[in-house]
């Protein structure tokens, strides 16, 4: 009972939420590393899933790599990185990079991987019948197949927002910020408040962010789709 | 780091035997992992599909903890089991629930009605039929589970490092060499990580051809939930 009350205690003190180891600028960090890790990632994974999925071309690609893809562990991605980034900007290089990279490494499967299969698995008649009525190619891509794609999306997306809200906690070992930071300190000071202050603040965010995309992804789909549950 | 070589192979030469012993200890790490899992998830999956009205929530709890960052757990449990196998394994356990029971509930689910219905033709017990028949035709989905659970475990078995030298694997060279700014050690920590990893994949791709050389064409993908 003691680390409850040294958390509310740490999490209450006034002082923890302002200045440049305060806790709205590590959960800012935090937030836009992950949103622009997500960002980067889905400009690429996205399209290219998207047209492997309607082109049926280099299928295999997809679901051969995607397993070995997610051999690469984000603690040693991170930590390989740093030897070479750091050659390319001593700075940013040691704080971001590593950590950032990382994290487009690991939200890049469930992205692809879900853009492809929310394709691949439209009825393959309705893309007849729409190909019969005279679509283009575009339209049966972007007025049929995604929109009957979109909770697979969704679920890719958040899948992927999810997991790398969870993962670039561990960049805290290795130079970035963001919330992992108060877990690092915390360790290191014996500081029980502090450390589970941090575990609390990554743990609701991350939490908070799966429950977001959850009532996002009941509200996107579409009234038709709704008694076929996909994921 | 400048001037020095990215990887210094005389240190590798050097530390063949502790390299082999972290390899080991990931390996082992791992290994326990995946089997308490496994045999925590298959309880779960087998609750699941008897009582369906479950899954939903086993799922969603699942997902809720899968979410919770491994850095976060493993520090944790710190002050709960100090630093302990207890803490570098319940982390690695639990993680693996969100990618075993859902392939586990698939696999069963794969195995066609008609199927069960000429095995209680033939005559089969109910035990028999489970033993007989719904376990091979399930082998592709649950080993295409293991294989997702193993390839993650190996990668979070890196994390446990944080847990001091004891524990981490090779992820131990990952922290250390990070520390030391040393290069090579990260490479060798990290490099061989993913190589674990790999070569676990592939062990579970084998796995599953001897134990269902009529399904060897068709290799399962595995159900995502996540």
């Amino acid at each position: 009972m003691q680390i409850v009350a040294a958390t509310i205690q740490w999490l209450a003190d006034p002082a923890h939420w302002q200045g440049s180891n305060g806790i709205p600028l590590r959960l800012g960090e935090h937030v836009a590393l992950s949103g622009l890790s997500l960002l980067l990632a889905a400009l690429v994974a996205m399209p290219l899933g998207l047209w492997i999925g309607h082109t049926g071309r280099f299928s295999w690609l997809v679901v051969s790599s995607a397993n070995a893809w997610r051999a690469l562990p984000s603690f040693a991605v991170i930590g390989l990185l740093v030897p070479f980034t750091t050659l390319l900007d001593p700075n940013l290089g040691f704080i971001l990079y590593p950590t950032l990279i990382a994290m487009i490494v690991l939200a890049g499967p469930p992205l692809l991987v879900n853009s492809y299969q929310g394709v691949a698995g439209v009825d393959r008649d309705l893309v007849e019948a729409a190909r019969g009525m005279g679509m283009s190619e575009r339209q049966i891509l972007f007025d049929l197949e995604m929109p009957i794609a979109l909770p697979v999306l969704a679920t890719g997306l958040r899948s992927a927002a999810v997991q790398v809200i969870a993962t670039a906690t561990l960049g805290a070992t290795f130079g970035f910020g963001g919330l992992g930071h108060y877990i690092v300190l915390g360790d290191a000071n014996q500081d029980n408040g502090e450390l589970f202050g941090g575990v609390v603040l990554v743990a609701a965010l991350a939490l908070g962010t799966l429950a977001m995309f959850v009532l996002l992804e009941r509200r996107l789909a579409s009234p038709g789709l709704a008694p076929r549950t996909a994921g | 780091m400048s001037g020095e070589p990215l990887v210094r192979w005389d240190w590798v030469g050097a530390h063949i035997g502790p390299i082999l012993d972290r390899l080991g200890q990931h390996l082992y790490l791992a290994v326990i992992a995946v089997s308490i899992g496994f045999a925590i998830s298959f309880g779960l999956a087998a609750v699941a599909i008897r009582r369906r009205r479950l899954y939903p929530l086993v799922t969603l709890i699942a997902t809720a903890v899968y979410t919770i960052p491994s850095y976060a757990l493993f520090a944790t449990l710190v002050v709960f089991s100090g630093l302990s196998i207890v803490t570098a394994e319940v982390p690695l356990v639990l993680y693996t629930f969100i990618l075993l029971v859902p392939n586990i509930v698939a696999g069963f689910d794969s195995v066609p009605q008609d199927v069960l219905d000429a095995a209680d033709g033939m005559g089969y017990t109910a035990g028999q039929r489970w033993w007989r028949v719904e376990l091979p035709l399930a082998v592709p989905l649950v080993v295409a589970g293991l294989r997702l659970a193993a390839v993650s475990t190996i990668g979070l078995v890196t994390v446990s490092a944080i847990l001091g030298d004891r524990f981490g694997g090779l992820g131990y060279y990952i922290l250390e060499g990070y520390h030391r700014t040393f290069p090579t050690e990260i490479l060798v920590g990290g490099l061989l990580s993913i190589a674990l990893a790999v070569a676990a994949d592939l062990g579970f791709v084998l796995l599953q051809r001897l134990l269902t050389p009529w399904a060897a064409a068709r290799l399962a993908p595995g159900v995502a939930v996540r």
